[in-house]
C-alpha cells in the first residue's frame, strides 16, 4: 500500500447543506443517532467555551485568547475521528478538538489565563498543547508520528494549523519528511480564509491549499469545515490510511472566522461586515442542528436542555478555575530541567526568598 | 585501550548509546549510508540498521523538531547538523520548543533529544562553515549546551548528553576532529554535565577555554610556564549550565583571569563568566580579566582565517599583561 501512487482528491466533500439538507454520500455516522447528536453536543460546549472564555478575558479575568467561532466542526469532526491512543498537536484554535480528547474545560481556562499547569492534561498525556509560532508544531508531529511507526505502528498522530500556517516552510518541511519516510501523519488546514487581516487570496496562488500535498507526494482530501459530518468522515478515511498503512495525509477543510482573530484584534479594521454576514448561515452549529430535526431526532426541549448543560458545565468550569491558587513562584524554576541544575540554586532561592535574585 | 581521534571517540559513544538503549535514533543529512559528512556516523547504519540510523532530507527545521517530537514521544533522538552555520534555522525549534516543552506542560511531556553540529573555524572551509555561535544557545533557559575539548571528553560528555532527561546541545569543535589520538576506554562511563574541568593547576594565572582554543590555550599555558608563570587551564565543558565552582575556586588562587574564546568577542559566553568573577569574585582579583577572543567581525574566509583565530602568542600577551598586577 505504501508504494501506491498518492491519492488526491480536490473536490470539496460535503454530506450535509446549511440548512441540514443532504447534499452528498452521508457516512454511516448520520444515520447513528447518538454519534451525530454527540457530534452535536461537543460544538455546543466548544461554543459555550468560546462565549465564556471571551466574557472572561473582557473582564479582565483571562488572557488573551483566540476565538473559534464558526470553526467548531473541524475541530470536533477531526477528533471525533480520532482514536484515544492517537495524539493531536493542535494550533492554537482547536479547543472543540481539545476537549473532545478530554482536556477539560478547567485546563484550557487555566492556559488561556495564564497558568502553565493547565497544559498537564490529566485525559490526553501524550496531546501537544497549543502552538503558538504558527506550524512549527508540524514538524514535531512528523517526529511524534515516527515515534509510532518505530514502536509498531497502528496509531495516528493529528496536526492542525490554518490557512496562513500551510504558508510557512515548517509546513511543507513536515509533510516532506512524513511523504518520504511513511509516517501516519494526518495534517488538517483548517482553512478559517484569514490570517489575522491577510485574506487567503493573498496568502497563496496555489489552486487550493490541499494542491500542496501533490509536492510531498502524499494523499490529499477537501472537505466542507463547517459539514461535521463530512469532516468527521474524511478524518476517519484519512486516519485508517494512516493507521493501517503508515500513509500520511493532507486535508483542507474549508471553513470561516466568524469571530476576531483575538481578544486583542479588531477585525472591522480590516474586513467586511458584509463578508461575515454572508458566512453566517454556513455555519456548522445551526445546520447539524436543522439535519437533527429534519431526522425528527431533535425537539425544542433537547434544545433548550443542552444549552442550558452545556452553559452550566463552563461556568461550573469557570467557577473552578477562578478559584485556584496560583502556583508558587518558584514553578518557574521547577520544570525547567528534570532536576534543577546547582548553577540555578541561587536564582531559585533568590525568588524564593523574595531578594530579587540580583545578588 | 583504544587510541582515538574525537571523532571516532564521538562514534564510539553514539554506537555505545545505541546499543545500551533502543530507543536512541540517529537522524540528519547524510548520516546513513554516507557516515555523516565528517564520518562521525560511519559505520552505525550497517550496526543499527535503517529503522534508527535515519537519512533525513535537507531539512534543518524537520531534523530539529522532529527530534522534538520523537523525544517527547519516548524516543531519545540525536540528530545532527552538518555545521553550526546551518544551525540558524534550528533556533525556532530549540529556543520556542525543546527547551521549553517540559516547563510549558509541567513535566507532563519532556525533550530528552540531543542536537549535535560540528563548529568552530580553522580548517579553511567555505562561508558559514567556521562559525562559533554557541552563545546563542548558552542564552537559552531550559537547554544544555556542552562542548568536549578532547577525545575522552567527546565520549564522556556525549554518553551524559544522550542519556539526559533534557535537551542538550552538543557542539564538536570540528577542527580537533582529526587533530591527535588518546586513549579512550569504551565503558559506557559518562562524565559529569554542568561542571568545568581543570586540565592544569597553577597558582598565577587561571586561564578558562572551551572547546577546540583549549589547545592554543594549554600551549600558551606551556610557553609562561617556561618563563616560571604557573598558570592553572579550566575547560568549562558546559557552558549551560554554567557552573563557576572550579573557576572562582581557582580564581581565588591566582587572582587572575584570561578567558579564551573562538567567538567574536561582544556578548560572547565570555562575557559572562567575566561579569560572573566581577559579581561574586573582585575582592579575589589582582588584576582586570583579560579575553582573548575573535575579533567582532564577520569570520573571514579562509585566506584571512589564521588572522581571526586567537593563537597562542595573544593569549600569553594577556597573561603577562595580567602579571604586571601583583
Amino acid at each position: 500500500m505504501a508504494d501506491a501512487a498518492p491519492d488526491v482528491d480536490f473536490t470539496l466533500r460535503r454530506a450535509i447543506g446549511p440548512d441540514g439538507e443532504v447534499v452528498g454520500p452521508l457516512p454511516d455516522v448520520a444515520s447513528d443517532r447518538e454519534a451525530v447528536t454527540a457530534l452535536y453536543r461537543a460544538m455546543v460546549l466548544t461554543r459555550s467555551f468560546d462565549e465564556k472564555a471571551i466574557a472572561l478575558q473582557r473582564t479582565g479575568r483571562l488572557g488573551t485568547y483566540a476565538s473559534s467561532l464558526g470553526q467548531e466542526a473541524v475541530s470536533v469532526g477531526v477528533a471525533a475521528a480520532m482514536a484515544a491512543e492517537d495524539v493531536l498537536l493542535p494550533s492554537f484554535r482547536e479547543h472543540g478538538a481539545q476537549l473532545q480528547r478530554g482536556a477539560t474545560p478547567v485546563e484550557l481556562f487555566q492556559f488561556w489565563g495564564g497558568d502553565e499547569r493547565g497544559n498537564d492534561f490529566k485525559g490526553p498525556r501524550g496531546d501537544f498543547p497549543v502552538c503558538i509560532p504558527v506550524s512549527s508544531q508540524l514538524p514535531h508531529a512528523a517526529g511524534v508520528a515516527l515515534a509510532m511507526r518505530l514502536d509498531g505502528g497502528g496509531r495516528a498522530a493529528v496536526a492542525v494549523c490554518g490557512d496562513g500556517g500551510a504558508s510557512k516552510g515548517d509546513f511543507y518541511e513536515a509533510i516532506n519528511l512524513a511523504g518520504v519516510w511513511e509516517l501516519p501523519l494526518v495534517t488538517v488546514i483548517c482553512n478559517n480564509r484569514w490570517a489575522i487581516s491577510t485574506p487567503l487570496a493573498r496568502q497563496t496562488a496555489a489552486g487550493t491549499l490541499a494542491h500542496k500535498a501533490l509536492a510531498a507526494g502524499i494523499d490529499a482530501r477537501r472537505v466542507d469545515g463547517n459539514d461535521v459530518l463530512a469532516v468527521r468522515a474524511v478524518a476517519a478515511e484519512c486516519l485508517e490510511r494512516a493507521r493501517a498503512d503508515s500513509r500520511p495525509a493532507l486535508i483542507e477543510a474549508v471553513t470561516y472566522r466568524l469571530g476576531d482573530h483575538t481578544t486583542v484584534d479588531d477585525a472591522t479594521r480590516y474586513r467586511d461586515e458584509a463578508e461575515v454576514k454572508e458566512h453566517w448561515p454556513q455555519e456548522p452549529i445551526a445546520r447539524l442542528r436543522a439535519y437533527l430535526v429534519a431526522q425528527d431526532w431533535w425537539a425544542k426541549e433537547d434544545e433548550t436542555r443542552l444549552l442550558k448543560e452545556s452553559a452550566e458545565e463552563i461556568a461550573a468550569a469557570s467557577e473552578t478555575y477562578l478559584a485556584l491558587d496560583p502556583e508558587p513562584p518558584t514553578a518557574m524554576f521547577d520544570h525547567l530541567y528534570e532536576t534543577l541544575p546547582p548553577a540555578l540554586a541561587a536564582q531559585r532561592a533568590a525568588l524564593a526568598g523574595g531578594t530579587g535574585g540580583d545578588g | 585501550m583504544a587510541e582515538l581521534t574525537l571523532v571516532e571517540a564521538v562514534q564510539c559513544a553514539l554506537a555505545r548509546a545505541m546499543a545500551e538503549d533502543e530507543r536512541v535514533v540517529l537522524l540528519g543529512e547524510d548520516v546513513a549510508d554516507d557516515g555523516g559528512v565528517f564520518r562521525a556516523t560511519d559505520g552505525l547504519l550497517a550496526r543499527f540498521g535503517r529503522e534508527r540510523v535515519r537519512d533525513a532530507p535537507l531539512s534543518e527545521v524537520v531534523i530539529a523538531g522532529a527530534s522534538v517530537g520523537l523525544a517527547a514521544a519516548g524516543f531519545r533522538p540525536v540528530a545532527e547538523i552538518q555545521f553550526m552555520g546551518f544551525m540558524l534555522s534550528t533556533l525556532d525549534q530549540m529556543v520556542n520548543h525543546a527547551s521549553r516543552l517540559r516547563n510549558r506542560t509541567r513535566g507532563r511531556l519532556t525533550c530528552p533529544m540531543v542536537l549535535r553540529a560540528p563548529y568552530g573555524g580553522g580548517v579553511h572551509a567555505p562561508e558559514h562553515h567556521s562559525e562559533s555561535m554557541e552563545a546563542l544557545f548558552a542564552h537559552t533557559p531550559g537547554l544544555r549546551v556542552a562542548i568536549p575539548s578532547s577525545p575522552s571528553k567527546a565520549y564522556g560528555l556525549l554518553l551524559a548528553a544522550i542519556r539526559d532527561p533534557d535537551p542538550v546541545v552538543f557542539l564538536e569543535p570540528k577542527r580537533l576532529y582529526r587533530a591527535y589520538r588518546e586513549p579512550v576506554e569504551d565503558d559506557g562511563a559518562a562524565l559529569p554535565l554542568d561542571r568545568c574541568f581543570v586540565l592544569r593547576e597553577g597558582g598565577d594565572v587561571t586561564l578558562v577555554s572551551w572547546g577546540a582554543m583549549l589547545k592554543e590555550t594549554l600551549a600558551a599555558a606551556e610557553a609562561l610556564a617556561a618563563d616560571g608563570i604557573e598558570a592553572a587551564v579550566i575547560d568549562v565543558a558546559t557552558l549551560k549550565p554554567l557552573d563557576m565552582t572550579e573557576i572562582a575556586r581557582s580564581v581565588a588562587q591566582t587572582g587572575r583571569c584570561v578567558i579564551v574564546q573562538e567567538a567574536p568577542l561582544t556578548a560572547g559566553f565570555g562575557a559572562e563568566i567575566a561579569a560572573r568573577l566581577a559579581d561574586e569574585n573582585l575582592f579575589d582579583l589582582l588584576a582586570p580579566i583579560k579575553r582573548v577572543a575573535g575579533w567582532d567581525t564577520v569570520m573571514p574566509l579562509p585566506r584571512l582565517e589564521a588572522h581571526y583565530m586567537p593563537d597562542p602568542a595573544r593569549i600569553v600577551a594577556a597573561a603577562r599583561e595580567a602579571m604586571r598586577h601583583r
